[in-house]
């Protein structure tokens, strides 16, 4: 029997059967990349590079650091001096560094490198740069006639940061830091926005996600009970506005609850409500959680009407006939079977909330703001690095919660349709 | 593999496109269109080189980002003034020479015909744009008629739609505060005058309407949204000449700036892009542009004669933001103040407006 163990089986022609048979998987394995590769392709040249690119943006920035080498070189052999009174070889430095910009035309970039922690710096680098090859010694005396702001302890702090070109910078602007004379501190009351408008944005989120959720699952669950030819048309009506015009949307919500609108003159009319107390619906946070409901709504429908269409109904008969109660019926047997849909759909809606940027644009007003309308600002005002910086905590923060749904719901109960 | 295919080949034959032709981009809507009429089609017919007008909701951020990639497509971008000074300090503009802009119909030298300000290191003005407030003039029997009547709520009940960002609101509640057009930069730059901005506001907090996109504002007062609103002052022109509403533009504290046409470095056609900018700001292209669209234009020899609207009756003079009568409190735009503080202000005018 030992003997018979050891002895290997082959084919016919005398390859062992075991490496005969990884061979042949291994070809179907190459042929099933090769049909995939394509999309692997597309996958990592247009999504996984440019968000690579742009976190790398989120610590590295290079703008001041390759432009001012002799202050480089000075904060390095330096790392103990003092901000608020540095010496006579570091004002050196700087007016070496700002005559050496001046002459390759990188002020702007340098002083928009410095002005990402400390306000105020393009126009004094242009400044300075333009009188820094006048200057005599000593430097500082001259350095701080041109404008006092050069002593700011701030100002070298930032120069020292911006002095490396990887830098944690960025992520401290976003979470509300400001570069003080005396280090980074927590930014004051009035100017503290970035965690607060991330908090926001999950809390909308949710509440977004969970309106969705009440309002797909009745409609779902008709979808996939009624016979065949009226369940069509119900599709129909959930994916026209589907197919339609984002911002066509978003505008017939104006038009719809604006103050001025047709739900507010409607009620007027009806004499609910008096004219001077017109219902204030739009352009606050009402109107963002009820636009982005409904252009979200589909999202959360298509995969709960997927999962109920396949829910055979026996069950629910079988249950009743054992004596659950109708409402028995639902919370035990039929809502379980559904819970894949749910998952699904709220992730779906959940994460598109979170990165919401048009709506909450257009009704968002004083208090619908979102993070992301933050990061577009920062992108059209060229500050990239905060903007990327923002993004990544944002994404961070989406994975941690992918993580945790995974953790306890699980990740291969999901279902999208 | 073969959808790829198609994709680069497609990609690729919009590459051959885009560089036989001259691209402009700009800002769409009734502005490039303006535009189209007043410097692509003119330049066609005199050049005969081709000459496309491509749309961008902003296109700052798309000219940084194809020079930073290196494969820049546009030729000429019109930016914001403060942009074209930021990306130009930035390196990522070309250089213009006014030596080789021309002189104005009247022999006046370019350096001389020009508007202070309004030629810079890589840029130059195709118009003078205004941030002004409008009201409808229906609803009230005597309208406001000053930058401190739209802060006044008891006067003129109503609400009030401003724009959502600090840059130009901030300068216009200073001026409602009676803060003179001359110093309200200077007032600006100290943190008591930022706060006396945020105080001026959170008067009218209550009954303010933001809004975004420029035709938003048009659109609020004509659906009775709010009793008056900032606005760009050609939006306001353009809903009462073509929709015959009936808005009336209070000029008094209004904040104006010109609007530059730039090259990007490394722009495909750069010969011609120069070409076409010396072209469209002659005088007679800021002419054109004015007769399409209510900015003003940035020589002085293209206001030698009354310029007509398109429909060919409209004198246009009163509607410019230039005009010496629209002019008495105005305010320059100062961008040397928003490179340094636009991001700061706007951290803390978010800020404001979530509390």
């Amino acid at each position: 029997m030992a003997e018979a163990a050891t002895e290997l089986l082959t084919t016919a022609d005398g390859r062992p059967l075991k490496a005969a048979l990884q061979a042949a998987q291994a070809r179907a394995r190459r042929r099933a990349l090769l049909l995939v590769l394509p999309l692997l392709a597309f996958v990592l040249l247009t999504f996984l590079i440019p968000i690579g690119y742009m976190l790398k943006r989120s610590f590295e920035h290079d703008g001041f650091a390759a432009s001012a080498p002799a202050l480089v070189q000075w904060f390095a052999a330096n790392p103990d001096y003092d901000p608020a009174n540095p010496p006579e070889e570091a004002y050196a430095a700087l007016v070496q560094d700002l005559a050496r910009m001046q002459d390759e035309k990188t002020t702007g970039t340098s002083g928009t490198r410095i002005n990402y922690s400390v306000a105020g710096t393009i126009s004094l680098f242009k400044a300075g740069a333009r009188a820094a090859a006048d200057l005599q010694p000593p430097f500082k005396e001259a350095l701080l006639a041109v404008d006092k702001n050069w002593a700011r302890p701030a100002l070298w702090r930032g120069m020292e940061s911006a002095s490396h070109v990887y830098t944690p910078e960025f992520y401290l602007v976003a979470s509300d830091r400001k570069l003080t004379d005396d280090g980074w501190a927590r930014g004051g009351d009035k100017e503290r926005i970035y965690l607060y408008l991330f908090f926001k944005t999950f809390l909308i989120s949710g509440i977004i996600t969970v309106l969705c959720l009440l309002l797909a699952f009745p409609v779902a669950h008709l979808l996939a009970t009624l016979p065949m030819a009226k369940s069509s048309l119900l599709m129909i009506l959930v994916l026209l506005p589907f197919w339609t015009s984002l911002l066509v949307r978003t505008t017939s919500w104006i038009v719809l609850l604006q103050e001025q609108g047709v739900v507010n003159s409607l009620l007027v009319s009806a004499g609910l409500i008096g004219n001077d107390g017109r219902l204030q619906m739009m352009y606050n946070m009402t109107g963002t959680i009820v636009a982005m409901t409904h252009v979200l709504l589909p999202f959360m429908i298509l995969p709960l009407y997927s999962v109920m269409r396949v829910i055979p109904p026996s069950y629910a008969r079988a249950a009743r006939s054992l004596g659950a109660t109708s409402w028995t019926t639902f919370r035990r047997i039929y809502l379980p079977q559904t819970l894949p849909g749910i998952a699904a759909g709220s992730l779906l809606v959940f994460i598109l909330a979170v990165g919401y940027y048009i709506t909450p644009a257009l009704v968002g007003g004083a208090d619908g703001q979102l993070i992301s309308n933050l990061i577009a600002f920062h992108m059209t005002k060229s500050n990239w690095s905060l903007a990327a910086a923002i993004a990544g905590m944002l994404l961070v923060s989406i994975l941690l919660l992918y993580w945790l749904y995974d953790r306890l719901v699980g990740i291969d109960r999901l279902k999208f349709g | 593999m073969k959808k790829t295919l198609i994709l680069s080949t497609a990609l690729a034959s919009f590459g051959f496109a885009a560089q036989a032709d001259i691209t402009v981009m700009s800002w769409g809507g009734a502005y490039g269109e303006a535009q189209t009429e007043a410097f692509v089609k003119p330049f066609v017919a005199a050049t005969g080189k081709p000459t496309i007008m491509v749309d961008s909701d902003n296109p700052a951020p798309a000219v940084k980002a194809m020079v930073e990639a290196g494969n820049v497509t546009v030729d000429v971008a019109s930016l914001e003034y403060a942009d074209a000074i930021r990306l130009c300090d930035e390196g990522v503009l070309e250089p213009i020479d006014m030596a080789t802009l021309p002189a104005g119909a009247d022999g006046t030298p370019a350096a001389e015909d020009f508007l202070p300000g309004a030629v810079t290191e890589c840029g130059v003005s195709t118009d003078i744009w205004s941030n002004v407030f409008a009201y409808d003039s229906s609803k009230f029997a005597e309208g406001p008629t000053t930058v401190a009547d739209f802060f006044d709520l008891e006067k003129f009940p109503g609400k009030r739609g401003l724009r959502k960002g600090a840059k130009a609101v901030l300068e216009f509640a200073l001026m409602g505060d009676g803060v003179p057009a001359s110093e309200v930069y200077d007032t600006l730059r100290t943190p008591e005058g930022i706060d006396r901005a945020f105080a001026k506001l959170d008067t009218i907090k209550s009954s303010v309407v933001w809004w975004e996109a420029g035709s938003q504002a048009p659109q609020l007062l004509a659906d009775g949204e709010v009793a008056m609103t900032t606005a760009y002052n050609g939006r306001i022109f353009a809903a009462a000449m073509n929709e015959g509403k009936p808005f009336q533009i209070v000029w008094d504290g209004q904040i104006y700036e010109n609007e530059m046409f730039v090259v990007p470095k490394g722009a495909p056609n750069m010969a011609d892009a120069m070409e076409f900018i010396a072209f469209a700001t002659s005088t007679e292209g800021l002419r054109a542009s004015a007769q399409q669209i209510s900015y003003g234009p940035a020589r002085k020899s293209s206001m030698a004669e009354e310029i007509i609207f398109k429909d060919g009756k409209t004198v246009m003079a009163p509607h410019l933001p230039t005009a010496p009568e629209n002019m008495g409190n105005a305010l320059e735009t100062s961008s040397d103040f928003w490179v340094d503080f636009d991001s700061e202000l706007n951290e803390r005018f978010q800020a404001w407006l979530s509390q």
